[in-house]
Formats: C-alpha cells, structure tokens, sequence
C-alpha cells in the first residue's frame, strides 16, 4: 500500500486544518484504535496489561505533559513527578472525603490541584530561562515530596506512610481487574491525547511555540507572555496530575510519595528526549521506549543466558547480566541521540517522507 | 522602484495619528535617544534613516512598547501615553518586522502567520481543546483572512513549509506576512530590505507601496538603501547620535547640510 497524498484535493479549510489530512494516516488511526480497544482487550493476558500496556500509557500521559511544557512552550522542567504526586494524592484525598464522589471526577480535581501547584511553580519562569529554571522546578521536586511525608494529613495519619488506593468504580462498573483497568487508562489517554493535539493545532498552542522560539516577536504580536507560559505549567501539570492519579490507582494500588521521586521526573524527561519534542506521537514513542526496551532486555538476556547453559553449562552470574541490561539500555539511547537528536517522532516523520516518494529516489 | 514619492501623495496622506514628544531613552549612562519629537501621519509612508547606532531601531522599540523611554510622551490616535507597553500596542494596531529576522523558527509559514492574529482569537483553552464551537469557527475564519496575506504576499507554495527551511529573502516576506495578518493601521518596518538582491528588493517596495496603498496603511520604516528611502517614502526622519538632525520630504532632507555632513558625506 502507498502513503501519499496524490489525489486528496482539499477544497475547504476545514479539511485542510483537519488532524490527519493524509487518508493513509486516517486509516492508520482507525486502526490503531480498533487495536487498542478491540483486538488488545481479546488477544493480551494479565501480564501485559498490568506489566507493560498500563504503565507505558500512564507514562506516555506524563510524558504528553511534560510535552507540552518543555516541547511545545520551551520551559525546562524537572517537577513532573512531583506534579504526578499532588494528582495522586489530590485523588485519593478527594475520594476519601468528600462522599459519594466521582472517581473521574475525582481524577479532574486532581488535575487541576496539580495545574495550580504547577502555576506556583512556574511563576519563576518570567525572569528564569533553561538550565536555571529546571534547577527551580527541582525545588517542586522536593518540596512536594517534603509536603508530603511532614504533614500526615495529607496521607490519612497512615503509620507506614503507604496507603491503598481505594477500590475504582464508575458508574456501579468496577474496574479491578487488569482487563478493566487498561480500558479505563487508555480510554483517558487517547481522550486527553486528542485534547493535547486539540490545544498545540490552535492559538494557544501557536502561543506556547511562539514564547519558545522568539519571546520579543511574540510580546511585539500581543500575547502576554506570563500567561501563556503560566498557561504551559497549568495544562503541563494538569496532564501530570492526572498521568499521577492512574499511577497511583490503576498501576501500583497504592498511594505513596516514595513513588514520585526526581528519578521518575529523569524518566519523564529522558521519555521527552528520546521520543521528540514538540511531538505528541513523540511522547508515546518515548514512552514505549524507556518502559519497553528494559523488559525486553531482559528477557533477552535471559533467553542468552539459557541458551549458554545448554552450550558450555555455564551461565554468566547475575550481577553481569543485571548490569549488562542496563550498559546496553544506556548505550541504545546513546545510538538513538546520535542517529536522530530530534527523536522518534522525527525518524517516524522522515519514513513517512520517504515513503511518499518510494519507490523513486526523489 | 519607479514609483516617484509625487505619485504616493494622491493617496491623500491624512491626519497625524502618531506625535512622539521629546522621546529620551537613556541605558545606564549610554544616551540612546535625546529629546526626539515627530509625528506621523494617517497613510503616510514615514522614513527613519541614520547611520549605525543612531538610535532608529530604539525609536522603534520606544513606538511599540519594548522599551520605555525615561522622558517624553507618545499620542497614538490621540491617546496620550508615558509610554507604550507591548500587549497595548499591538491590541490597537501596530504591529512590526525586525531587523534580524525573528520568526518562530519551528512553526510553519502558515502558523508563523496565524499567530499574528492571535488577538482576534477569544475562544478558552478549553474550547480550543475541544475543538468545537467558538474554537473551530474562529481557526477556519482567521485562516481565510491568512490565506489573502499568503496571496497578497505571493507565498502561497510555501505555506507548509517550516519557516526555518526558507532563504533570508523569503523569511523578511513572511515575518512581514505575520505583520499584516494583525491588520494593522500603524506598520514598523525595521530594514525590511537589509541583505536582499535588487530583485528581491524590488519585490519587497511593491509590497510596502502595495501595503499602503491597498490597505491604507501608515508605514514607519528604517532602511538604509538610500535610493529607496528617497523612492517610496513620502517624509523622512534623520537620526545621528541619538538626535534628531533633519525632518521633512525627501527633497528637503536631500537638501539639508548638517544630514549632508553626518550621513551622506560631504563628497555627496
């Protein structure tokens, strides 16, 4: 089959503003839906829903937020786990004490605590730029992390500091089992994915790339940039939040601020890099790829392993195989920068440009 | 460039709509502007011209709110202001072009362009995330008003492109593209002819004269191709040191001996 366009005359703006103006990647959606609501739900087992779909979506969903502060409005951050534990524990909160409330509702609240967290944080972004503003969204790192265990409120006065997140239900439909609970994550990724593409595809998205690649233009064309940049950590952090509340509900089960630590923030941020910036595609990429590629190491290196002792009856000890996964992980993503500093999302957009032209050259 | 300036007055030039009054703007103890006053006028093409670090860009700056001079006052539309800021510059209708190009490098042409209008957009976030209603009527709305820029302009083939990808020449043609899109009454041009060819120059004064004509827009520019400036403009400021040393047509400025001395050179 071609991907090209030849042929798809667009006579209304309408049709040419539309998300996917290629029928080929309609189709291609289509079906990626059609995946991952009807055929996945039939054909994984418990393993890959809860080992490696949900998770890799809930990181795709923060990813997807710290996307749209860092790529899309150009503000370095380090604080997404951080964000992802006012959600978590926003939620939590929410269900616990207010009666009868909504889990999805409950999920929304916990968004917009953490869009309002983020808003404080991001305040320093008005005088604050790069590398330095980082260094000051780590400072929500710690200081979320910190607000958490000092004030036992926040987790109930439990003694161990761990709690279980309360059982999910919508509606009377219980979502506890693994099959459940992808439905649930995936359906509130793609929603949220599509409200992403929705904002970067309309004037407050052209407002977020206009501060990040030229502020004086974009002050001199009249947006106001506190606002938008403000804007960026809202819906950055909202995004989080939510990525927090799945986290803590439909992955781990529990609600714990030992979860969200700067290492997960690095996690974040490196699914960014790797996938592309800029890119929403990008951010699932990204997130496949830091999740993903470690189990598949893995298993791999286990599979290397059996297959040496059947050979020689000897097997390498577990402290090299353990490390091996990791050097070859490191240098992976090493090979990944070099061959394409913009990301996955750019390898994926320069196939689709070839692909246009193939069989011809050019 | 054929067009004489006799032929730009029978547009009508009209009222004053912009009067800077005694403008100075002073870095740290570096004096950038002293004292500066002039006006503009309704339609008018409007020449600053100086040698380098005469201040004509800090004019600019002082015009549309980036910088705020210490002393002085600016009238736009007979408002009285100590100074401009930005955000209220644009909203009531000035809009610019830089000197070193400053379009959003990783945007296309097409949004680069959307983006000037971005104030004529009122829909919420979360409309906009919707993309229904209010949103969606507005994106298709200002993307018909952009594509009669892209035609006036003539960019029509590279509206998808990045704007990063482009040459210089096509670069000024677009960042002067997202200018218009705002529907300015009041355009500042900062040398919108600077390292061209002549074609492209050419192409560039059918634009500005074009601009002014069809749309009645009044026009403030730097540029320092003086065969230009004496062409298409229909009054002229000259800047030297931060001070006003000549104001009047081309013939008259031409004519002055202290503009002769400073800027052209005496073997003029």
């Amino acid at each position: 089959m071609l991907y090209r366009e030849a042929g798809q005359f667009k006579t209304t703006y309408a049709a040419d503003q539309q998300i996917f103006p290629i029928r080929q990647d309609r189709i291609g959606v289509v079906v990626l839906l059609v995946v991952a609501f009807l055929v996945i739900p039939v054909v994984a087992n418990q393993y890959w829903f809860s080992a490696i779909l949900v998770p890799t979506l809930i990181f795709a969903l923060a990813a997807l937020g710290l996307n749209i502060l860092t790529g899309y409005a150009g503000q370095l951050s380090l604080g997404s786990a951080a964000f992802m534990a006012v959600g978590a524990f926003a939620a939590y909160n929410f269900v616990l004490r207010v009666p009868g409330m909504p889990l999805l509702l409950a999920f929304v609240l916990a968004g917009c605590c953490a869009a309002l967290v983020g808003i404080v944080f991001g305040l320093p972004s008005l005088r604050i730029k790069g590398f330095y503003l980082a260094v000051a969204t780590l400072a929500a790192q710690f200081f979320v992390v910190w607000a958490l265990v000092k004030f036992p409120w926040f987790s109930n006065y439990s003694s161990s500091g761990v709690i279980t997140a309360q059982k999910m239900e919508i509606l009377g439909i219980s979502f506890d089992t693994p099959l459940m609970k992808y439905l649930l994550v995936v359906s509130l990724v793609a929603l949220l994915a599509l409200a992403a593409k929705n904002m970067v595809r309309s004037s407050i998205g052209r407002a977020w790339m206009a501060v990040r690649d030229m502020d004086v233009a974009a002050e001199v064309i009249g947006i106001r940039i506190l606002r938008t940049k403000l804007m960026a950590f809202a819906v950055s952090s909202f995004y989080c939040g939510v990525a927090g509340a799945l986290y803590a509900y439909a992955y781990l089960g529990t609600v714990e601020p030992e979860a969200f630590t700067l290492d997960l923030s690095f996690r974040i941020l490196f699914m960014v890099i790797i996938g592309g910036a800029a890119s929403i595609l990008g951010s699932f990429l990204g997130a496949a790829f830091i999740t993903l590629l470690p189990i598949l190491l893995s298993v791999l290196v286990h599979a290397m392993n059996e297959l040496l002792q059947d050979l020689v009856h000897a097997s390498l000890p577990a402290s090299i195989t353990s490390n091996m996964e990791f050097v070859v992980f490191g240098a992976l993503i090493i090979f990944f920068l070099i061959v394409e500093p913009h990301g996955l999302a750019r390898l994926w957009q320069i196939g689709k440009e070839k692909l246009r032209l193939w069989p011809f050259p050019h | 460039m054929s067009l004489s300036s006799s032929m730009n007055n029978e547009r009508g030039v009209g009222e004053i709509i912009l009067q800077l009054d005694s403008i100075s703007l002073a870095f740290g103890g570096i004096k950038a502007l002293s004292e500066i006053s002039f006006d503009v006028r309704e339609h008018e093409i409007r020449a600053i011209i100086g040698p380098n670090g005469a201040g004509k860009s800090s004019m600019l700056n002082v015009i549309n709110g980036v910088y705020r001079p210490q002393q002085g006052t600016i009238a736009f539309h007979g408002q009285v202001r100590r100074d401009m800021n930005t955000h209220h510059a644009a909203a009531q209708g000035i809009a610019r072009t830089f000197q070193n190009i400053a379009l959003f490098k990783g945007m296309s042409v097409l949004d680069n362009i959307m983006s000037g209008r971005n104030l004529k957009m009122r829909a919420t976030l979360v409309e906009q995330a919707i993309y229904w209603g209010r949103a969606r009527r507005e994106e298709l709305e200002n993307r018909r008003r952009v594509e009669e820029v892209i035609d006036f302009l003539e960019i029509q083939h590279i509206r998808k492109t990045p704007v990063g990808r482009l040459p210089y020449g096509l670069q000024k043609r677009v960042e002067l593209a997202r200018a218009l899109a705002a529907e300015p009454t009041l355009l500042l041009l900062d040398e919108p002819m600077a390292g061209m060819n002549v074609e492209e120059k050419q192409d560039m004064c059918r634009f500005v004269l074009d601009v002014n004509e069809q749309y009645g827009t009044t026009i403030v520019l730097i540029e320092h191709d003086m065969g230009v400036v004496m062409d298409i403009s229909d009054r002229v400021v000259v800047l030297d040191y931060g001070k006003k040393i000549g104001d009047g047509t081309p013939d008259e400025v031409r004519a002055n001996q202290t503009v002769i001395d400073a800027y052209l050179g005496v073997a003029h």
